[in-house]
């Protein structure tokens, strides 16, 4: 194997193997704690333009399967990792990570100390890190590192172009793509949900015309104040039809609503965050993968309820619309990887959907 | 939620004495619970019949019963405490059975006592496997179909519902006799068939067999609010069909994707959540591996060896937030204690792989039947962390202390094919090393996959360990290479090995390539949050997180996994070392590999490392942390073999030197030492060949004790008669251990009294003497003790006196010291001193309450006995009386031979306490599970010589009201001295239907006393007879001292009838 190194924007550098993708690459490093999921994270758009370290030290045990992807194309700029399985297990597995980033061009780079890289960021926050061999001196790398300026429009990058149905006999629920994973439509067509995918730039009349009864804004990439025309769809059809936002789409809520977010230091990456919900006192957990929050300051209690928090941190995780037939959370109760303890929110959206009846709510 | 104020007094129930599946791991999980309810303020009762226990430690509970877990003892005390509540699922199987006890004698209804954590409801759902299965029916989680059968109709009739493979368990045989796995209707037939003969109630369970699964278990949590999570999940290494006790056991599971992570997480925290358990549980999958297919194994609805496992495997301590949310707390109010800054509701993140092996006694017990099947046998075991798989396991590997560094043992490398692969297949204890040594014969691990149904991901780490070592060979002093075998976990012993070099130049070359390993924390959140926890384990990558602080620190070394002869009795020396040492004012580090114990608690020293305790790996740690010292004598065995060759590496080892621990161990050095003294010795000599052997014998006379130098409990030691015995033991034993020679002692037999000293090179401070009931012949740790002496003159006493003060001074012991007499036709001989800490210190630090390893830790420090207040000689006796008394785990160890002898055989130990000899006597049976009606009948198979002595016990046995049946020999001489006795036929098979057998297997005897012969045909039939009361659970006594004993308290119980 190909030795090549990782440089932080910071100046730390980590030495390792290269597997998958022989390509350099440039992007934010962040951590993901999963102990499992691999697969799916990797594949999750949410993670466009970022160099994805992985905690837990083994990846890849159990292979690639050809059932368990959050997308076609994935878009993870890297995969970083203590070492991977050259053999792996599993009955459903078909080939080994390093064949799937190969396949995938996407660059890996094994035989790094993650933890110290965990630490590191958790420390400076997640930052520019440039994958590459070890052919030029470092300062000649940090430079090139620092005069790269990150992509803005990481939405649009992932996003579909093209509408496209999954039809069914139940309701009727657009889903406004920013990186959708394709969880959340098996979610939706686990409840008999007649689905037509948008792109993150439909507009809201649009939408509205395909008399949806429900819209679902779904996670994506990147800072979601990049996406300022997508809060007037927002502001329009909230009125309308009842809304569910997941991730991105729950940050994008939130501006629409006069909320303000912020980027985290390093994020939630991983499916060990304790959620609670307010009303019921009742903790799940949850499986997140963010690096911008709605700043809970900012929220206006004239047109919005926090309905979820993070224990540990106080993170705002859920809203729901004072007025509108609007809610979101900051986590994937789709899960996909992580723990299913949200999963019973996707009934609440068709319930809603249900009891909304001509613009108005049932009792 | 807030704590619960409408409780006030707490009682918590030990687990009782440590057998095979349920060890220290409850000690552990019991101190944790204790101290988290005071720290919650409420007043704890603790009763706990075993004085080997932290928990024990009167500084635990408010208040402490070392009493038996009976229904009789525990009612007393709740009827003299009253408490509010129990809190049952902290103490075991044993704390369970307890509680169910109670609660079914209408004693806790009386007297309005609460359980805490569980329900009886739930316990029994858990338990009982009608009520389970229907739950879990209820539920929608499968179970593997079962029926019982009684014919073989029924049992075809079951197989065409539900398919192959099957496994059949006859009910009520020996061992599982007759049980077996049928892949089609010919064998089912078979086995069947068979299995209804052998069964005395003729039925048998016919079950789904899912050998073959992963085998997969989760600890959960929940507490009152319903909220639920997973601790950690563990995958073992070895499918189902072997015990969880007795496989590898990896965690986090390894071979999932998260698709099947989370079905079986759904799974489990549906079944807490239905069991409403408030704490923790245990809940064991298996899992198809080709297809989403899982059944539900098992649960166990409190805190168990997996649970302490995972406890430190992650460093989330579940026992401790058990009790606490049995008190009413909840998981989201409650601060995780690893890191202090999130919360208790979290699922602990690792960043790193666990590997637990078990250790298993057949090192000691040769004869065992060490077939891995679903009946535990493992006494203990060892964990590893480590970056990668094979790192894990090296380390896991090294720190079980089997004679290897490595996957690699010398036995398997000269073996055929056929056997080879036979020992693949029927998976035995050291079966992973015959996987390693097929590997390195080429086998596929596509082929051994198939033989053995371990996960081909598993078999390609051991194949990459064997690349390594074939890469090593290649190029030896590679510098590349050699870090690339480091960061695998290889030590540099076996390095040195595959370079043909010594491991001093290996360790040499590896430092000065600057490989050097660094030490990271496990703070159960992946490096997520900030985290101050001290428990860190060795690796080898980039930053190091263990800072050496400015204060003067010591290191000390436990004792690694429990094993016979070296048990929790070590980590409780080890605790109390480690906390004389914080008081002393230095900063205490710990180093052991023992998951189930109170040492590796991160809580417990200022810093811990969790690793093998080798000489690299704790002179690596030395090296950074750069101690004042080590300290060995608290550490067992483990820690006194590391002293030499630490100090040979300039270690500076702290208490009594290495040069005088080798006069006490030398045999040459020793006698020299007690000539000096003027203390006389049984005759004896060393020998290293056989002729040589054989010369000593003759020399002093047979019978003569021979035992391999350097072991503990007594490990290769025999008593033996004449000099063919002799020829076979030497040609067997010499191979056992051959760098020391064997010693040769004239056996003498008499009263043993064992002695436990503690001196500062001016005082010597004897804190008691110990008399053992059972004569010399019986290992000092199957005895049972007594304390103060009962029969010993005060010359006898003070001769004991005087020679332990010589001793102490003349060997130079600094610390603790443990001295074993035999009292011979009256005169006193010392037959062996151990300069460490022994068995007995926590007994007789319970009994006496003197700190025993805390005084001996402070001398080693510098304090003098003046210091801390303790005068020379003999500290004041009691008027109580106080019993240790052995336990054994012969029920769970097919083959081995219940006879006592010379080497050690016990698991753990009771204590029994009252103000006389028979009334401590009594608790201490009772503690030990041997109950005996006031009257009712015993069986007595006496030996020729033993028969002259039964004569007196029978009369005895008959005055108290019981019956005698004995066995034609020894009725014909009790009938001679007109001894009412009934014959009982004795031929010699293990035939159910032979008389005696059938007498103790349905139940007809209340205690069966047999005694071994000399001659080979009355050993076979006595294992027949011992194996069958083990068996069923009749108290069974093999040394003629126990009966005595035990007669005493039968007579004490009962009033005399005399007529006129």
């Amino acid at each position: 194997m190909k030795k090549r190194m990782l440089i932080l924007e910071d100046g730390n550098y980590f030495k390792g193997y290269g597997f998958g993708s022989d390509k350099e690459t440039i992007g934010e490093v962040v951590f993901n704690t999963g102990m499992t999921g691999y697969q799916e994270s990797i594949t999750d758009h949410s993670y466009n333009g970022q160099l994805l370290t992985f905690t837990y030290p083994l990846i890849g045990n159990a292979g690639i399967n050809r059932d368990d992807h959050e997308s076609v194309f994935p878009t993870t700029k890297a995969v970083i990792v203590k070492s991977f399985a050259r053999r792996p297990s599993n009955w459903r597995s078909q080939m080994n990570l390093d064949e799937f980033l190969k396949e995938k061009e996407i660059p890996g780079l094994t035989g790094v100390d993650t933890r110290r890289l965990t630490k590191v960021i958790r420390e400076h926050g997640a930052m520019k890190a440039i994958l590459t061999d070890e052919t030029e001196d470092i300062e000649t790398l940090l430079e090139r590192l620092r005069n790269t300026e990150l992509d803005h429009d990481q939405v649009a990058q992932v996003s579909t172009t093209r509408p496209y149905v999954s039809p069914d006999k139940g309701k009727k629920v657009v889903v406004i793509d920013f990186g959708l994973k394709h969880s959340i439509l098996n979610e939706l067509n686990k409840r008999a949900c007649h689905v037509t995918v948008m792109p993150y730039d439909t507009k809201a009349e649009t939408i509205l015309n395909l008399d949806p009864d429900g819209v679902m804004l779904t996670n994506g990439p990147g800072d979601p104040t990049d996406l300022p025309e997508v809060l007037n769809m927002i502001k329009e059809i909230q009125q309308k039809v009842p809304v569910f936002g997941i991730c991105l789409g729950h940050q994008l809520i939130a501006l629409a609503n006069g909320a303000k977010t912020y980027k985290m230091n390093f994020g939630h990456r991983g499916f060990n965050h304790p959620v609670k919900e307010i009303a019921t006192g009742k903790i799940a957990f949850t499986s997140q993968n963010h690096g911008y929050a709605v700043e809970a300051a900012s929220i206006d209690p004239a047109f919005l309820r926090v309905t979820h928090t993070e224990i540990n941190d106080g993170t705002v995780e859920g809203l729901r619309h004072r007025v509108h037939p609007v809610f979101s959370v900051q986590y994937h109760p789709d899960a996909a990887p992580g723990p299913h303890d949200a999963e019973d929110l996707f009934d609440q959206f068709t319930e809603l959907m249900d009891s909304w009846k001509g613009g108005n709510l049932d009792a | 939620m807030p704590k619960r104020e409408d409780i006030k007094k707490i009682l918590v129930i030990g687990s009782g004495p440590i057998i095979i599946g349920q060890a220290a791991e409850f000690d552990y999980a019991g101190a944790q619970a204790c101290l988290a309810l005071r720290e919650e303020g409420y007043e704890v009762v603790l009763v706990n019949s075993n004085p080997a226990t932290i928990m024990t430690d009167k500084e635990i509970a408010d208040k402490v019963y070392l009493e038996p877990l009976t229904l009789e003892f525990v009612s007393k005390i709740l009827r003299k405490e009253r408490p509010d509540a129990i809190l049952p699922t902290l103490g075991g199987q044993m704390g369970l059975n307890m509680a169910i006890e109670l609660d079914n004698s209408g004693i806790l209804q009386e007297l309005e006592i609460e359980l805490l954590g569980t329900t009886l409801a739930a316990i029994n759902k858990a338990e009982d496997r009608d009520l389970f299965r229907s739950l879990m029916h209820e539920l929608n989680e499968p179970v593997p179909d079962s029926d019982i059968v009684h014919t073989v109709e029924e049992a075809v009739a079951f197989a065409e519902k539900i398919g192959y493979p099957l496994i059949v368990r006859p009910a009520f045989t020996m061992g599982g006799t007759g049980g077996g796995l049928c892949d089609n209707e010919n064998e089912l037939k078979e086995i069947v068939g068979n299995g209804i003969k052998l069964s005395p109630v003729h039925q048998c369970l016919v079950e789904r067999s899912i050998a073959g699964y992963k085998e997969i278990e989760y600890e959960v949590m929940r507490d009152r609010n319903d909220n639920a999570m997973v601790v950690c999940n563990m995958e073992n290494f070895d499918p189902v069909g072997i015990h969880t006790g007795d496989s590898i056991v990896l965690a986090p599971s390894q071979t999932l994707t998260d698709k099947e992570y989370q079905m079986l997480r759904d799974a489990s925290l549906k079944i807490i959540r239905a069991l409403e358990i408030e704490g923790g549980c245990n809940v064991q999958l298996a899992l198809d591996p080709d297809s989403f297919n899982y059944y539900i194994i098992e649960v166990n609805p409190r805190v168990s060896r997996s649970s302490a496992l995972a406890s430190k495997a992650t460093g989330y301590p579940i026992a401790k937030l058990a009790a606490k949310i049995a008190v009413g707390l909840t998981l989201d109010e409650m601060k995780n204690p690893v890191t202090e800054t999130t919360y208790a509701q979290f699922e602990p993140a690792l960043d790193y792989v666990v590997s637990k092996i078990p250790r298993w006694p057949f090192d000691k017990f040769e004869s065992g039947d060490r077939r891995l099947t679903t009946q535990m046998k493992a006494t203990g075991e060892v964990m590893a962390i480590g970056r990668t798989i094979e790192e894990s396991l090296l380390k896991a590997v090294r720190s079980l202390e089997i004679g290897t560094d490595h996957i690699q043992l010398a036995e398997c490398t000269g073996i055929d094919d056929q056997r080879l692969i036979d020992k693949i297949v029927k998976a035995e204890d050291d079966r992973l090393f015959y996987l390693a040594e097929a590997i390195r014969r080429d086998y596929p691990i596509e082929e051994l996959a198939q033989l053995t149904k371990i996960d081909l991901f598993f078999l390609d780490k051991l194949l990459h360990i064997v690349e390594i070592e074939n890469m090593l060979k290649e190029k030896p002093f590679d510098r590349d290479l050699i870090e690339y075998a480091k960061k695998y976990g290889f030590s540099d012993v076996i390095i040195a090995e595959l370079w043909k070099t010594d491991w001093e130049k290996v360790s040499t070359f590896r430092k000065k390539a600057h490989i050097l390993p660094v030490y990271k924390t496990v703070d159960t959140c992946a490096a997520e949050f900030d985290s101050s926890t001290p428990y860190f384990y060795s690796t080898y990558e980039e930053e190091q997180e263990s800072i050496v602080t400015e204060k003067e620190s010591i290191l000390v070394l436990g004792s690694g996994p429990i094993r016979i002869g070296q048990g929790v009795e070590f980590d409780y020396a080890t605790v109390h070392s480690v906390k004389a040492i914080q008081q002393a004012g230095y900063e205490a580090i710990i180093m052991n590999n023992n998951p189930e114990t109170v040492s590796t608690d991160f809580s417990i020293s200022d810093k811990l490392y969790f690793e093998p305790l080798t000489l690299e790996d704790v002179m690596n740690v030395i090296d950074h942390e750069q101690p004042k010292g080590v300290i060995v004598q608290f550490g067992g065995q483990t820690a006194i073999n590391l002293a030499e060759p630490l100090e040979k590496l300039g270690v500076k080892i702290l208490g009594t030197t290495v040069a005088d621990l080798d006069r006490a161990e030398n045999r040459n050095e020793f006698e020299k030492a007690l000539k000096s003294l003027g203390i006389p010795q049984p005759k004896g000599d060393t020998a290293r060949t056989e002729v040589e052997a054989l010369k000593i014998a003759k020399g002093i006379g047979y019978p003569v004790l021979v035992r391999p130098s350097y072991v503990l409990g007594g490990r290769g030691m025999q008593i033996v008669d004449n000099a063919e015995d002799l020829s076979i033991y030497m040609n067997s034993a010499v191979k056992l251990s051959s760098e020391h020679p064997v010693l040769i002692d004239r056996y003498l037999i008499g009263k043993e009294v064992e002695v436990d000293a503690i001196c500062d090179g001016e005082s010597v401070l004897i804190p008691g003497i110990m008399e053992h009931i059972e004569r010399s012949g019986v290992h000092s740790g199957d005895s049972m003790a007594v304390y103060p002496p009962q029969s010993l003159s005060p010359e006898i006493k003070q001769t004991i006196v005087e020679y332990t003060e010589k001793l102490s001074k003349g060997l130079n012991c600094y610390g603790l010291m443990n001295i074993q007499f035999v009292i011979h036709e009256n005169q006193v001989y010392v037959i062996e001193v151990n300069p460490r800490a022994s068995r007995t210190v926590p007994f007789l630090s319970k009994v006496t309450g003197i700190p025993m390893a805390q005084v001996a830790t402070k001398i080693i420090v510098g304090q003098s006995l003046k210091d801390q207040g303790y005068t020379s000689g003999l500290y004041k006796e009691p008027a109580t009386v106080h019993v240790k008394a052995p336990v054994f785990s012969f029920s769970k160890l097919h083959l081995v031979d219940a006879s006592l002898g010379p080497e050690m055989k016990s698991t753990g130990e009771v204590m029994g306490s009252d103000r006389t000899l028979e009334k401590a006597l009594y608790k201490a049976f009772e503690a030990s599970s041997m109950h005996l009606p006031e009257h009712g009948k015993v069986l007595m198979t006496l030996t020729n010589e033993d028969k002259e002595e039964g004569i007196e016990l029978a009369k005895r046995f008959r005055e108290t009201g019981y019956s005698i049946i004995a066995t034609a020999g020894t009725a014909e001489t009790l009938r001679k001295e007109h001894i009412r006795v009934e014959i009982i036929d004795d031929k010699k098979s293990l035939h159910t239907e032979e008389p005696v057998l059938k007498l103790i297997l349905t139940n007809q005897v209340d205690l069966v006393v047999n005694t071994m012969g000399k001659n080979i045909e009355a050993i076979t039939d006595g294992v027949y007879i011992r194996k069958a009361s083990i068996e069923k659970g009749i108290p069974l006594m093999t040394s003629l001292d126990t009966v005595s004993a035990i007669l005493s308290v039968l007579e004490s119980r009962s009033f005399s009838t005399n007529t006129l």
